[in-house]
């Protein structure tokens, strides 16, 4: 077993993917994520990798399309802007179904925004994001250690259901050293890839696709897609839930809020409030039968997000409709601290039962 | 007994095309498929389809193909290449898609002296679409989006790629040829072929822009297309080799 060292989030996260068999890295320089491609174009010459700082975001996520076609782990890394220019191929490997890493080290919008810690991705990411009728598998990592063993499992399951995975990270993520042990939790297996483009040798010609023109063709592959996303909503939810049982008010928080949140509750619990968690691990799949049966035992749900209201969404929809939903967000890079996420807490406690606040208490 | 002396090469298939009656598309796919065919490296080809009259490549070719998005398959090529370098990579792209939407990845990739060939059609529309006004589209060409003629104060200038690219270090070989009569198909047979040997050879990125008519948006007869061609596009897109590098020069 390894032993812990102190490291950066984006210096784990390029580090699993080497780990992971990743050999082909394409990227774009964009803060705050720049120690992947950087970290990247040192390791994986000397692992026989290849390593192309690209033009562009749109050529580096085509670049990964084409050398994940033949089979190979590959991905890229970028945040806000540069994702967005990658959607268009994101949604071209959905539809021909080509697994690939993307890495969403987040910084705010719209437009430039500035590069301090956000979740305003939230919709981009779990939305698809590009055109036409597709999800991707997000994880969202809240510590150096997942920042590690998120990207590893990400491989896996874009691999595993052959669709592009992303790790939702945000600056604090990318930027922070905790101790880490960077080492698989399971061996690392990759299996085999029957359907890639290698050259016709031993077999007839195929080929990845996304263009349906006959009658019906379009529609049975997107039902088909859609059958896929059942099975990964099914099978492939992670959540942690903490201190449900008897708790007054239930809290749900991803990634960097959910750090900030589980102080807060610390800090209530000495003032005698019990407060249950649920940070969804995965975002998509979201884990909605989670936060069902934790909101019929908990009537009172408070969503903490760092941006306007985005995941809030996703709760409202699965919540126990008894339930009463409050939300607290800073968005812009606008972080909470414990101290507002307990005054929102209390606040939510306080307030008259059944009301569906939105009310954005940025102060 | 009587022998074969002509036949289908084994890259292409033998599925009727979607291209129109009279198009040069179906020369130039059959003249890429004699090339793969002649270097023995058909088992070992993966083609990257562009958006256009082209997407269809994986019909016409008895190759693995990949679909790029529109412009991009210069860049899901390279990874390709850079993930399978011991495989022969192509893409074939029309002008809308190679030197309008996708400028950038073509440039770079041929910048970065990928090795990698390309075939583009140059035929002064997007044909797929209806006709609309390409980046090689001629000075005064009716389109369906320049339907007063296609004006530089407006709209620029039909875009040589083949010599722009042949500027670059990391070219190997670019060349235009044409498909307008037979002594010009043999010549592009050449090209094509040379571009594909300078892959073999890992000499680095090669291109042939092949003009090509596309008669049933230029609203003429198959014939008064290739006409066009010779009268009207060879002297603005004159036929030629802009780069052949002899050797791994590198700088």
């Amino acid at each position: 077993m390894k032993e812990s060292q102190l490291v950066k989030g984006n210096v784990a996260l390029a580090e699993a993917a080497i780990q992971a068999g990743c050999r082909y890295y394409f990227g774009y320089p964009i803060t705050p994520q720049n120690d992947i491609p950087e970290y990247l174009s040192e390791h994986l010459p000397k692992q026989s990798g290849v390593f192309i700082q690209a033009e562009s975001e749109i050529a580096s996520i085509n670049m990964v399309m084409g050398a994940a076609a033949t089979g190979a782990r590959a991905m890229t890394s970028s945040s806000g802007p540069g994702i967005s220019l990658m959607q268009e191929a994101m949604s071209y490997m959905a539809g021909s179904e080509i697994p690939c890493l993307v890495v969403n080290v987040m910084r705010c919008g719209p437009g430039l925004g500035g590069i301090s810690p956000t979740q305003g991705d939230y919709f981009q990411a779990t939305r698809g994001g590009g055109h036409g009728d597709y999800y991707n598998i997000v994880l969202a990592p809240a510590s150096v250690q997942e920042m590690f063993d998120l990207t590893m499992k990400a491989f896996d399951l874009a691999d595993k259901y052959r669709n592009p995975a992303m790790i939702l990270a945000d600056a604090i993520l990318g930027q922070m050293k905790e101790p880490a042990i960077l080492e698989p939790r399971e061996p690392v297996r990759t299996s085999a890839k029957p359907w890639a483009i290698t050259g016709a040798a031993d077999r007839k010609p195929q080929y990845l696709k996304t263009l349906y023109l006959s009658d019906g063709e379009q529609e049975a592959h997107n039902l088909e897609l859609m059958r896929k996303y059942d099975v990964i909503r099914d099978k492939e939810v992670l959540c942690e839930a903490k201190n449900l049982e008897g708790a007054e008010l239930l809290v749900v928080a991803f990634g960097t809020a959910s750090r900030i949140v589980k102080t807060a509750m610390n800090m209530a619990r000495e003032e005698g409030i019990r407060i249950g968690l649920i940070r969804p691990i995965t975002l998509f799949p979201f884990p909605s039968k989670a936060i069902l049966e934790a909101s019929e035992q908990i009537p009172k749900v408070l969503v903490v997000e760092m941006n306007t209201g985005q995941m809030l969404i996703d709760v409202q929809v699965s919540a126990h409709k008894s339930a009463g939903i409050f939300f607290y967000g800073r968005p812009g890079g606008g972080v909470p601290t414990p101290e507002e996420v307990l005054v929102e807490i209390k606040r939510s406690l306080h307030a008259t039962a059944g009301i569906q606040a939105s009310k954005n208490s940025v102060g | 007994m009587p022998q074969q002396v002509f036949k289908r090469p084994r890259t292409l298939s033998d599925k009727p095309t979607h291209f129109c009656p009279g198009c040069t598309h179906g020369t130039a796919h059959r003249l890429v498929a004699e090339a793969i065919d002649h270097f023995g490296v058909q088992e070992k080809t993966i083609g990257v389809a562009c958006v256009g009259c082209a997407v269809f490549m994986y019909d016409y070719f008895n190759v693995d193909v990949i679909e790029a998005p529109h412009g991009r398959a210069p860049a899901v090529a390279t990874g390709v290449k850079r993930a399978r370098p011991d495989r022969i990579v192509f893409t074939y792209q029309g002008d809308g898609d190679l030197a309008a939407i996708g400028t950038s990845e073509i440039i770079h990739t041929a910048n970065r002296g990928e090795n990698i060939t390309v075939v583009f059609v140059n035929n002064t529309v997007y044909g797929m679409t209806g006709g609309q006004m390409a980046p090689t589209t001629m000075l005064g060409q009716q389109t369906t989006t320049t339907p007063y003629g296609r004006d530089f104060r407006t709209d620029g200038y039909p875009i040589r790629m083949a010599e722009m690219l042949a500027t670059l270090e990391g070219v190997a070989y670019s060349a235009r040829v044409s498909l307008h009569n037979a002594k010009a198909v043999l010549n592009a047979k050449k090209a094509i072929r040379k571009a594909f040997e300078m892959q073999v050879n890992e000499m680095g990125f090669s291109l042939v822009e092949v003009l090509s008519a596309c008669h049933t948006n230029w609203r003429v007869s198959p014939l008064e297309g290739q006409k066009k061609v010779e009268e009207e596009m060879i002297p603005y897109f004159p036929l030629g080799v802009f780069k052949e590098r002899t050797g791994k020069d590198f700088l």
